[in-house]
C-alpha cells in the first residue's frame, strides 16, 4: 500500500519557481497487475527471464514503429523550457517530475543502445544500461505522469511526454510489469464490455431505474433505452455515467436533450464503455481492440450515427484515433462526422433553436469549467480550431446564467489536468493525485474567492471522479462538480417542443 | 603545402561528409518511420497550409518557447538568429564574386556575433543559476555550450584583437571547394575557430544539435488535424484490419 500519511500541498505564495524536492515521490508506485490480468492482454504474467535485453529490443521495436518516440527522444536540447509545466512536479516537487527528466528515464536507456554517444561515452551523455533500478524508476515515475500533453504545448519542438511514457509503459508491459489498474480494467472491457464490469442485465436494470427517476422528477417518460435495433444514433459513454456521481446526472442530461430534439438513440450492452485504457499502457494493438467494439455495435444495431458521452481521454482516442482503429465508417449517415461529441450535438441543438432552455433554472449556482486536457490539447469539437474551447463553454452558458472562467494560463490549451488522467485513477495513488491537483485547485480557489464560484463543470469521467474524491483535501465541497449535460438537463424545458 | 594546411584541408573534408552524410541518415530515417497516430498538439491547424504557418512561426519566432519561457526564449533568439547572421555573412568566405544581399548583411554580422555570444552566456547562465536546468544538464550539456562560446569567441578575437588573413583563409576555402589546395594562413585564433567548427559539424548528427532536423519531423508540430475526415493508417497496423474483419 502506498503511504497514505501525506500532508496535502499548501497553495503556493511563488508560483513561478516550484520548490524542487528530490526523492519525494520515489514512494509512489501504483500496484502491479497480477499475472492473469498481464496474461488476458496477452502480455507475460511476471518479470521474464533476461528482460533486460528483451526491453531494449521492445524499444528498438517501437522506435521503428513511431516516429515521434524517435523524434522526441533525440531532439530534447534540454532547454528547461518544460521544467515548471507539469502539475505533478508543481505538486510534489519531485525532479524526476520535471517533464525532460521523466523523459530522460527512457533517453538514458536509448542512449546507451542506440547511439554512438550513448555507447561510446555514457558518462558524458547521461546513457545508462538497463538495469533494476532504471526499471525501478521507470515504473514508479511514468507512472506519475497523466499523459496530459501539457508539456507538450511549451515546447519548443512539440516533444510530448505523453508519448514517451506510453511507450515506457508498453515496453514494461511487454516484460511482464504490467500496472494492475490500467490491466484488469483493459481485461474487463474485453469481457464484458466495459471498465466496470457491468454486466448487460444490471446495465439494462439502471438504464430502466433511470427512466423511472426521471419521470417521477419531471413528469415526462424520457427514454434510456439499451440495445435497441435500429436506433439512429449509437450513445457510446463512459461506464462510470450509468451509476457514479455526479456523472450519472450527466448521462440524464444526454437522455433529456435526445428527447427533447426527437433524436432515436441507443446504447450498446455490448460497447458499452467510452473509456479506451489501451491508450493509457501504449498498446495500440489493445486499442484497437477495445475500439473494434464500438464497430461492431454500430453495424450489428445498424445506426447511422455514433455520439460519444462526455469523457476525456475517450474523446480523444473518437476524434482522434477512431477512423484509424476502427474506421472507415462509411456505412454511418455521411451528413455527421464520426464520431460526434455530445457537446458538438447539444451545442448544433441549440443554436437551431432546437431546444427549450430555462437557464434560470441553475441561477443558485456560478460555474466555472475544467478543461480536460484529452479534449483541449488531443482532439477538436466542431470545425474550427479550439472548437473543444468554445463548444463546451457555449452550452454552459446556454444553461446557466453565471460563468467565469478560470485564469488564462489554467485554461484551454494550457489546462492543468486534473491530477488522475492516464491510468492514474486509482487509490494506490491518492497522494499523487492529491499533490497533483494542486495547480487545478489553486485556480478554482481564485474563482471561488473573485466571483463566488459554486460550481466546476467537467466533461470528462476521469476529471469528474477525480475531483469528487480530491476536492476534500482542498476543502471544497465534493458536490461542486458537475457534469456540463447535468446544466443542460436541470436548464431543459421537458415537455414544451416534443 | 605545410603540413597544417593540409591537416585543415583533410579535416574539412572529413567534417562536410560526415555533416552532410549523417543529418541525411537522420532525415531519412525520421521521413521513413511511420506515424500510426494523429497526435498534433491541439489546437491544429485543419489544411497543410497551416501547418506550414504553425511551423513557420515555431521557426521563426519560436512561438511555443515564447509561451514557456520569456528569458529562455530571449536568449534561445539571441543566439540562434546572431548564429544565422553569423553564417550568413561567412558566405562571403565561400563564393565568388560575392552576392549583394551577403555584401549588405556584413555590417549586422558583425553586432550578431555579439549577439549570439550573450545568447549563449545567458543561456549557460540559467543551465548553473536556475536550479530545475541545473538537474537536468549532463556533461555534454555544457560541453556544446562551450564548444560554442569557443566558436564564437575565437571568431571575435579574429575580428578585433589578432586579425587574420582573410584573404588567404577564403583562398583556402575556395581551394577546398575546387580541390586545388591553398595555404591556410597559422593564426592561433584562426586555428582554433577553425578546429573548433570542425568538431561541431562531426558531433551534429550524434548530439542534441539533431533538434535542427527534428523540428520538423514532429509530429505534434507537423500534422493537420484531419482525423475524423480522412483516415490516417500506418502501414504496419494495416494488418490488424484484416483481423478486425475476418
Ligand atoms: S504529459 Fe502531463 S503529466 Fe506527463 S510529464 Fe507532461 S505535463 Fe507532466
Ligand atoms: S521543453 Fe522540450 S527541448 Fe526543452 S527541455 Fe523540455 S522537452 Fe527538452
Amino acid at each position: 500500500m502506498a503511504k497514505q500519511d501525506f500532508t496535502t500541498p499548501a497553495f503556493r505564495e511563488d508560483r513561478a519557481n516550484p520548490a524542487m524536492v528530490p526523492g519525494a515521490m520515489e514512494h509512489s508506485s501504483p500496484f502491479f497487475a497480477k499475472p492473469e490480468h498481464n496474461q488476458a492482454l496477452g502480455f507475460p504474467g511476471e518479470l521474464v527471464p533476461d528482460w533486460e535485453r528483451k526491453a531494449v529490443e521492445k524499444l528498438g521495436d517501437l522506435l521503428k514503429k513511431n516516429r515521434a518516440l524517435k523524434v522526441y527522444l533525440d531532439s530534447c536540447v534540454k532547454c528547461g523550457a518544460c521544467t515548471d509545466k507539469c502539475h505533478y512536479y508543481i505538486g510534489t516537487g519531485d525532479p524526476k517530475n520535471m517533464p525532460v527528466a521523466r523523459q530522460d528515464l527512457l533517453r538514458a536507456v536509448y542512449r546507451r543502445n542506440f547511439t554512438i554517444g550513448g555507447k561510446l561515452f555514457p558518462g558524458l551523455v547521461g546513457a545508462k544500461d538497463m538495469t533494476r533500478e532504471v526499471l525501478d524508476d521507470w515504473y514508479k515515475y511514468f507512472h506519475q505522469c497523466s499523459q496530459c500533453r501539457r508539456c507538450s504545448v511549451f515546447c519548443p519542438y512539440g516533444i510530448d511526454t505523453a508519448e514517451i511514457s506510453m511507450a515506457a509503459r508498453e515496453i514494461m508491459d511487454h516484460i511482464g510489469v504490467g500496472q494492475k489498474y490500467c490491466n484488469e480494467i483493459i481485461g474487463k472491457v474485453h469481457t464484458i464490455g466495459n471498465n466496470l464490469g457491468l454486466p448487460e442485465a444490471a446495465l439494462k436494470d439502471t438504464m430502466e431505474g433511470l427512466e423511472e427517476d426521471v419521470e417521477e422528477d419531471t413528469g415526462v417518460a424520457v427514454k434510456y433505452p439499451v440495445d435497441v435495433q435500429g436506433a439512429d444514433v449509437l450513445l457510446v459513454t463512459p461506464s462510470a455515467d450509468f451509476f457514479a456521481e455526479p456523472h450519472v446526472d450527466g448521462l440524464i442530461g444526454y437522455g433529456k436533450v435526445f428527447h427533447q430534439a426527437g433524436i432515436n438513440w441507443t446504447v450498446s450492452s455490448y460497447a458499452s464503455e467510452a473509456a479506451n485504457f489501451a491508450l493509457f499502457i501504449g498498446s495500440y494493438e489493445q486499442m484497437h481492440k477495445v475500439a473494434v467494439r464500438i464497430r461492431k455495435a454500430a453495424q450489428e444495431l445498424g445506426v447511422k450515427r455514433v455520439i460519444f458521452g462526455e469523457c476525456g481521454h475517450a474523446w480523444r482516442v473518437a476524434y482522434s484515433f477512431l477512423n484509424t482503429l476502427a474506421g472507415p465508417w462509411d456505412f454511418l449517415d455521411p451528413r455527421y462526422p464520426v464520431p460526434q461529441h455530445i457537446c458538438e450535438v447539444t451545442h448544433d441543438l441549440i443554436q437551431r433553436g432546437a431546444l427549450n432552455l430555462d437557464p434560470s433554472a441553475n441561477d443558485d449556482k456560478v460555474v466555472t469549467f475544467h478543461d480536460s486536457c484529452n479534449v483541449a490539447r488531443a482532439s477538436r469539437m466542431g470545425d474550427a480550431p479550439g472548437g473543444q474551447f468554445h463548444i463546451p463553454r457555449a452550452v454552459i452558458k446556454a444553461a446557466v446564467n453565471k460563468y467565469v472562467d478560470m485564469a488564462p494560463d489554467t485554461i484551454c490549451e494550457k489546462t492543468y489536468c486534473c491530477g488522475g488522467g492516464g491510468g492514474l485513477l486509482t487509490d494506490d495513488l491518492m497522494e499523487l493525485r492529491v499533490k497533483g491537483a494542486l495547480p487545478r485547485m489553486e485556480a478554482l480557489q481564485e474563482v471561488v474567492d473573485k466571483h463566488g464560484v459554486t460550481h466546476m463543470a467537467a466533461i470528462c469521467a476521469i476529471c469528474k471522479t477525480q475531483f469528487a474524491k480530491v476536492v476534500p483535501y482542498y476543502g471544497f465541497d465534493m458536490d461542486m462538480i458537475t457534469s456540463v449535460h447535468q446544466l443542460v438537463g436541470d436548464a431543459l424545458l421537458l415537455g414544451t417542443k416534443e | 603545402m605545410s603540413l597544417l594546411t593540409v591537416v585543415y584541408a583533410l579535416l574539412f573534408y572529413a567534417a562536410t561528409v560526415i555533416l552532410v552524410a549523417g543529418v541525411a541518415y537522420r532525415i531519412r530515417l525520421y521521413a521513413t518511420t511511420p506515424a500510426p497516430l494523429k497526435i498534433p498538439t491541439m489546437p491544429a491547424p485543419l489544411t497543410n497550409t497551416g501547418v506550414v504557418v504553425r511551423m513557420a512561426r515555431e521557426l521563426f519566432l519560436f512561438e511555443s518557447l515564447f509561451k514557456s519561457n520569456k528569458w529562455i526564449w530571449l536568449f534561445g533568439a539571441l543566439f540562434h538568429f546572431g548564429l544565422a547572421l553569423v553564417l550568413a555573412r561567412h558566405l562571403r568566405y565561400f563564393i565568388e564574386p560575392v552576392w549583394t544581399w551577403v555584401v549588405l548583411i556584413q555590417p549586422f554580422g558583425i553586432y550578431a556575433g555579439f549577439a549570439m555570444v550573450a545568447g549563449l552566456a545567458g543561456l549557460w547562465l540559467r543551465r548553473i543559476v536556475v536550479n530545475r536546468i541545473r538537474y537536468i544538464s549532463r556533461a555534454s550539456d555544457h560541453l556544446m555550450l562551450a564548444l560554442l562560446v569557443g566558436i564564437g569567441f575565437s571568431g571575435l578575437m579574429m575580428k578585433y584583437v589578432a586579425r587574420t588573413d582573410i584573404i588567404s583563409v577564403k583562398a583556402f576555402f575556395l581551394g577546398l571547394m575546387r580541390f586545388d589546395w591553398q595555404p591556410l594562413p597559422a593564426d592561433p585564433p584562426l586555428l582554433v575557430h577553425l578546429g573548433l567548427v570542425a568538431l561541431l559539424m562531426i558531433v551534429f548528427p550524434f548530439s542534441k544539435l539533431l533538434h535542427a532536423p527534428g523540428v520538423f519531423f514532429s509530429p505534434s508540430r507537423n500534422q493537420a488535424d484531419t482525423a475524423r475526415e480522412k483516415r490516417h493508417l500506418a502501414a504496419w497496423a494495416a494488418p490488424l484490419d484484416a483481423q478486425r474483419d475476418a
